[in-house]
């Protein structure tokens, strides 16, 4: 007799509060915009924020509430642009496609450590500190923070710089963001020819700290049948409108910080398939 | 009376703290702990839910389980009105204002399932408190979560930069991490009891 009363109180407190969570859910119920749900299927779903929202999410709610360009999902590329475009009516923007390129050639047989490091291993934290430990106060400081946001799994540090497998790239530019020094660049995917190179000091300067290091001696400027280079703070800069990829530039670089860097830029002798380890 | 009520809050807080002495909630003390944010949201979550439970466990308690003689359904009947009560939570955050929703809502789900909810509820009862007296140790509880919560998240971002020993990287250290700050707490013991003498 006993159990049967204690079963029917916990069924009737039970079905009490079934009750309840239905009355609530029915006329609490919040409706969800379904153009939203259809936005936020298309998106990848990998959150990295290189639509300047915080995540597929916020990015789809915001398409749905209206005026934002259904382009700006940049690992989705044109694909997802249109696909957004098609729900909400709007013709898509073209793309371009971007890969994210390490301006920087200091690896460690180029360059040498002014220092000892034995703090924080973030680029961040090394970067406060005089610049970082390396000569080159303005190359890659090889600890890796652009590989810890990678979503994609993109990028490793080999020989103290990181490097970019680019058929892995999403070009969503979060490494870009990460890193302290600001030497990673969004390039055109179709770019064959960049600067290795970020250091903006005078050519004795920076050849002191780097032999990889672009002295600015403008004799790209120069030989460039296109007018596609420009030397700004003793740095070669390539305007990729112009550049036609001729190579003319790369011959005649007397230290070799302009490349030819025919994406996957990768250094000799490693292979794509050696990073996924 | 209100003597006794700083007594069980201070206590609760301190001496007691649930996670730190009587090792209840460890799960969401160790996984919502990376980020201080986080850690912070989750312990004004758990604070809520656990005065909102103890509030609805402690009538049904001595109104409907002791009247009818069945004191021994507590556990059964005290997880299955938490759970309602978080759902009921989340429904009506989610209606009220989106953004606690967005903020406490992935939490909430999780602390269904919490067992320092559920032996907060319980141990009022045992403890014999009163109505009043069970709201403020509910009160107490959720804040040493949340004070736990933020000192180990403060901890933890100290560990993430930190250059542990491979073999402690991880789940290793983060647990001794935690028993220090356990050892830290047992430093309270005794204390509150003689503030008022």
């Amino acid at each position: 007799m006993d159990i049967l009363i204690a079963f029917l109180v916990v069924a009737a407190i039970a079905l009490l509060l079934g009750i309840l969570l239905a009355v609530i859910s029915h006329f609490f119920a919040v409706p969800e915009d379904p153009t939203q749900q259809q936005v936020r299927a298309c998106l990848p779903g990998i959150n990295c924020g290189a639509c300047g929202y915080k995540g597929c999410d916020d990015y789809a709610a915001a398409v749905a509430g209206g005026g934002v360009k259904p382009n700006l999902c940049i690992p989705g590329a044109q694909s997802v642009a249109d696909a957004i475009g098609a729900i909400i009516g709007v013709e898509a923007e073209p793309f371009d496609d971007v890969v994210a390129f390490v301006a920087c050639n200091g690896h460690c047989g180029a360059t040498h450590n002014k220092a000892d490091y034995e703090g924080v291993q973030s680029c961040e934290a090394a970067g406060m500190l005089f610049g970082g430990p390396g000569a080159c106060t303005y190359g890659c400081l090889g600890f890796g923070d652009c590989a810890k946001v990678c979503p994609a799994d993109a990028i490793c540090t080999i020989d103290g710089i990181a490097h970019v497998d680019t058929s892995r790239c999403l070009g969503c530019g979060v490494c870009a963001k990460a890193c302290p020094k600001g030497i990673i660049h969004m390039l055109p995917q179709d770019a064959e020819v960049a600067v290795m190179c970020s250091n903006k000091d005078k050519g004795v300067d920076a050849r002191k700290a780097c032999q990889n290091a672009c002295i600015g001696c403008k004799k790209c400027e120069k030989t460039c049948p296109n007018g596609a280079i420009t030397v700004v703070d003793n740095l070669a800069i390539i305007d990729y409108d112009k550049c036609t990829a001729c190579g003319a530039c790369v011959e005649c670089c007397p230290t070799g910080c302009l490349k030819k860097v025919f994406f996957p830029n990768l250094p000799e002798g490693v292979e794509a398939e050696d990073l996924l380890d | 009376m209100f003597k006794t009520l700083i007594i069980i809050l201070l206590s609760s807080v301190f001496v007691d703290n649930y996670v730190l002495s009587r090792f209840l909630g460890i799960c969401p003390f160790l996984g919502v702990s990376k980020k201080l944010d986080q850690a912070t949201g989750m312990g004004i979550a758990v604070t809520a839910v656990m005065l909102l439970a103890c509030a609805v466990t402690w009538p049904i308690q001595y109104f409907v389980l002791n009247a009818l003689n069945m004191g021994y359904m507590q556990n059964i009947v005290f997880i299955l009105v938490i759970a309602a009560l978080v759902q009921m939570l989340e429904l009506l955050l989610k209606k009220f204002s989106p953004s606690l929703h967005k903020g406490l809502g992935v939490y909430l789900p999780l602390i269904t399932t919490n067992c320092a909810v559920l032996g907060v509820a319980i141990n009022n009862i045992n403890d014999g408190f009163t109505f009043i007296e069970s709201i403020v140790s509910a009160l107490g509880v959720g804040l040493g979560f949340l004070l736990a919560m933020v000192l180990f998240s403060g901890l933890r971002t100290r560990i993430h930069d930190a250059n542990v020993p491979a073999p402690f990287r991880g789940l290793p250290v983060t647990l001794i991490a935690a028993s220090f700050i356990s050892l830290a707490f047992m430093g309270f013991g005794g204390i509150v009891e003689n503030i008022f003498k």
